[in-house]
């Protein structure tokens, strides 16, 4: 299947599958747990049913999306040292320590307080439980911090040394950690899982409404996840701005890439809105440009001189086709959650926002957008590092381990055929599960007899006979 | 004690607590064929259901932390274990789902038993083949690994694969002694001898043939006076054996599984014995992989905090699901 692929191309592979598969649950999960930690705040706090209601229906989707989560995100763990030998071991003493922190401060603080969340409202009591789904909320943002850390680390480089050996040294732990484009994609990531989850759960709601517009559980998370989108979308775009700018600074090769801009422009750049960017030729071909626009956004003024990619040398360049497009895919979204947000804006204003069915159908649409958008924008931070690992420092092609393709080749296979059936099965129990519209009295994960344990599963204790007798046995 | 060989003890006793408390939970995978349709795996599904996403978080930190205090030991130990760990990576993806997955789909319920069982036995015959693939050595050169993908491939490392699956069967069936009642309780007794049997078969013949593997580990265990320390924990395994088959004869109900768990904490000071002071064993010692000094410093900082403060709570979470599972569960 990829005979003819080197080690590392594969490589390469199968740390963007497993990784942009891995990120689709976390960049729900982070948004739903604070959702969650919200529903049920307001339930204790105004005693109101429809809290209570939502809290239990959506955190049975928590709970597959975690799982899914969890299980995805080991294999990353292990594959920094499986497929990237040689940066492990140079990087290892400044990404391993940031991690160890997200394990320790993150990690073990969801995975401690999941179980309590889930299954221990009636064993713990609500004051308790609540802080249980507290620990989950933060524990999620809490593992962004030290992830985002790391990651713009490899972005950004700073505070470190090399030694004899070729390791990156820790110099000043402060300056690795709050690295220049940590805070900018930090603030953008979560503001981003935050946008993705308020699509979900609004195109549910809108689902709901469009059967059932008196839905009051419907009506209820479709107005909180337009509320989300009307005050997070327009703020994205502010902080995607400047974190546009900060990368300009720290990494003008990827801005560069990601607009097109091969040739330099003294007097003004434009802003390529479409076009095929051709590397071969080093042009984008059939530009759709408005003139100036380009050195307004990047410089914030019409006539400030861009230097173009053709001014460093190729070897230096990232694969402009790839970041060009997921860019124009991520702002092209961002524009249209935009829109969604202001629409909803008018609708609440016109005592509309449950009758509207084309709002509703708009946000139905929606609903996936926050996941392409995310995708997106990781393949174009993430691509765009290209052709370096650490960027300026260590090169994609040095940090691979020593594997034979088609050892590389057969996990590969291996990952994209379990991927695609486990989580495509996982997707559509989610669905299924939005598919029930929210109900009074709905039933929690950890009550008897939900509808959805349906024949087979359904607890039974007459089944056992001997329970009676069992449960008279003294313990040890 | 120095740096670098405190943080040795720190990810061993990750690697420990990820061995038993996952060990117990995968050990119910194991078991689940074993077990009757329905009701009885419910049940034994229900006990760990709240608690496994945490204990396989220590696996997490078992990775995350060798990459962080000895990063030239994961850079070299990683590739060389390709195989296996790929293959355990994919395995606790099937298992890890079907927590979730078995509850949302009665007509294909059987399917999830399935990917539950057969992920909890890959994943921990994995373990034990990347066991047994460090332990008879791996080929290095420079500051990377230099075999094959099928290195690992050896009988002492099938042997070792097993016995790991023949173990957390052990802890899994006491585990469900200690958790459950009734008819499941009493197949658990029956589970639990079997295994107990298997998994002392398995470490006496596991350690007879590991001090052969290696020159070092043969002088680690038998050389003058290692010797009289090293003795004490065959003697010690013996007598928790013994004790172990009492308290199933005596149908002891919380006690099997604190022998499983001495059994374990013995077999991993067994193998300290063997590597000490080695990371790669026989290749890498603790103090050539290990991390610059600023990087173990800034974690131990943390770790001395933290790693309390977990115990405390996950303590308390397995202390919130107290007592036997029931039959309604809490799934």
């Amino acid at each position: 299947m990829f005979d003819g692929f080197d080690a590392l191309l594969l490589a390469r592979f199968q740390f963007a599958f497993t990784v942009s598969f891995h990120f689709i649950f976390p960049a729900f999960t982070i948004g739903l747990a604070s959702y969650l930690a919200v529903l049920e705040g307001l339930w204790l706090w105004t005693g109101k049913a429809v809290y209570l209601n939502l809290f239990r229906y959506w955190i049975k989707i928590f709970a597959l999306s975690f799982a899914m989560g969890v299980v995805s995100g080991i294999v990353l763990s292990y594959q920094f040292g499986t497929n990237w030998a040689v940066f492990s071991d140079r990087a290892g003493p400044i990404i391993g320590p940031l991690m160890a922190y997200e394990v320790l401060t993150a990690f073990f603080l969801e995975a401690g307080f999941l179980g309590i969340m889930l299954f221990g409202m009636k064993r713990v009591g609500k004051g308790l439980h609540f802080a249980a789904t507290l620990a989950v909320a933060v524990g999620t943002l809490l593992s962004s911090f030290w992830i985002l850390s790391a990651n713009s680390w490899m972005q950004t480089p700073t505070g470190h040394a090399l030694n004899a050996a070729g390791q990156f040294v820790p110099l000043d732990w402060a300056q690795i950690i709050f690295n220049p484009s940590f805070p900018y994609r930090l603030v953008h990531t979560v503001l981003g899982a935050y946008l993705t989850t308020a699509l979900v759960v609004g195109a549910v709601g809108a689902w709901h409404l469009l059967r059932d517009r008196a839905n009051e559980g419907a009506r209820v998370m479709f107005s909180m996840a337009m509320g989300m989108i009307v005050l997070a979308a327009p703020v994205q775009a502010v902080v995607g701005d400047f974190h546009g700018l900060n990368t300009l600074e720290h990494q003008p090769t990827k801005i560069l890439a990601l607009e097109g801009h091969f040739e330099s422009h003294p007097d003004g750049a434009p802003l390529y809105l479409f076009g095929l960017p051709d590397e071969e030729s080093a042009t984008v071909r059939y530009p759709l440009a408005i003139p100036r626009l380009g050195s307004l956004i990047l410089h914030h003024s019409l006539d400030a001189p861009v230097e173009g990619l053709t001014t460093v040398p190729r070897e230096e360049w990232p694969p402009v086709a790839v970041v060009f497009w997921s860019f124009r895919i991520m702002v092209g979204l961002g524009l249209l959650m935009i829109t969604l947000g202001a629409v909803a804006l008018v609708a609440r204003l016109r005592g509309r926002l449950y009758d509207w069915r084309n709002l509703h159908r708009f946000a139905l649409v929606m609903g996936p957008a926050g996941f392409v958008a995310v995708i997106a924008g990781w393949v174009t931070t993430e691509v765009g590092r290209q052709p370096y690992t650490v960027y300026g420092l260590l090169r994609t092609a040095e940090s691979v381990s020593p594997l034979d393709a088609p050892a590389v080749a057969a996990s590969l296979v291996a990952f994209i055929v379990v991927y695609f059936t486990v989580f495509s099965i996982g997707a559509w129990y989610m669905l299924r599960l939005m598919a029930h519209p929210p109900v009074p009295a709905e039933p929690g994960l950890d009550e008897g007899a939900a509808p959805i344990r349906t024949a087979g599963i359904t607890p039974a204790p007459a089944l056992d006979p001997d329970r009676a007798i069992g449960s008279g046995t003294t313990g040890g | 004690m120095d740096l670098p060989t405190l943080w040795a003890f720190i990810i061993a006793f990750a690697v420990f607590a990820y061995v038993v408390l996952d060990g117990f939970d995968l050990g119910i995978g194991i078991l689940f064929p074993a077990l009757q349709r329905g009701g009885d795996r419910d049940q034994a599904m229900n006990s760990v259901a709240p608690v496994w996403d945490g204990n396989e978080t220590w696996l997490v930190m078992g990775g995350g932390g060798l990459m962080a205090a000895f990063p030239l030991a994961y850079a070299i130990v990683l590739p060389a274990l390709y195989t296996p760990i790929i293959a355990m990576l994919l395995a606790l993806i099937f298992r890890g789902v079907a927590f979730e997955f078995r509850w949302r789909d009665a007509a294909h319920q059987k399917f999830w038993d399935i990917s539950f069982a057969g992920g909890s036995i890959l994943a921990a015959f994995a373990q034990g083949v990347a066991l047994g693939a460090l332990l008879q050595g791996i080929t290095v050169e420079g500051r990377a690994y230099a075999g094959g993908w099928w290195e690992w491939v050896s009988l002492f490392s099938i042997l070792t694969g097993i016995s790991v699956v023949v173990g957390y069967a052990l802890l899994g069936a006491t585990w469900l002694v200690m958790k459950t009642e009734g008819t499941l309780q009493k197949k658990a007794f029956r589970l639990a001898e079997l295994a107990g049997i298997g998994t002392v078969v398995c470490i006496v013949a596991v350690s007879a043939a590991t001090p052969f593997l290696e020159e070092a580990y043969y002088q680690r265990w038998f050389a003058w006076p290692h010797v009289l320390f090293a003795a004490q924990v065959p003697l010690l395994v013996a007598i928790v054996a013994v004790a172990l088959g009492f308290s199933l004869k005596r149908r002891y109900e919380r006690l099997p599984f604190l022998f499983s768990l001495a059994l374990f904490a013995l077999s991993m000071i067994g193998l300290g014995i063997s590597v000490f002071p080695d990371i790669v064993p026989g290749r890498v010692t603790i103090h050539e992989a290990a991390a610059p000094e600023a990087s173990l410093i800034f974690m131990l900082i943390g770790a001395s905090i933290l790693i309390p403060v977990i115990l405390a709570y996950t303590a308390y979470a397995y202390w919130i699901f107290r007592g036997k599972v029931g039959h309604a569960g809490y799934h």
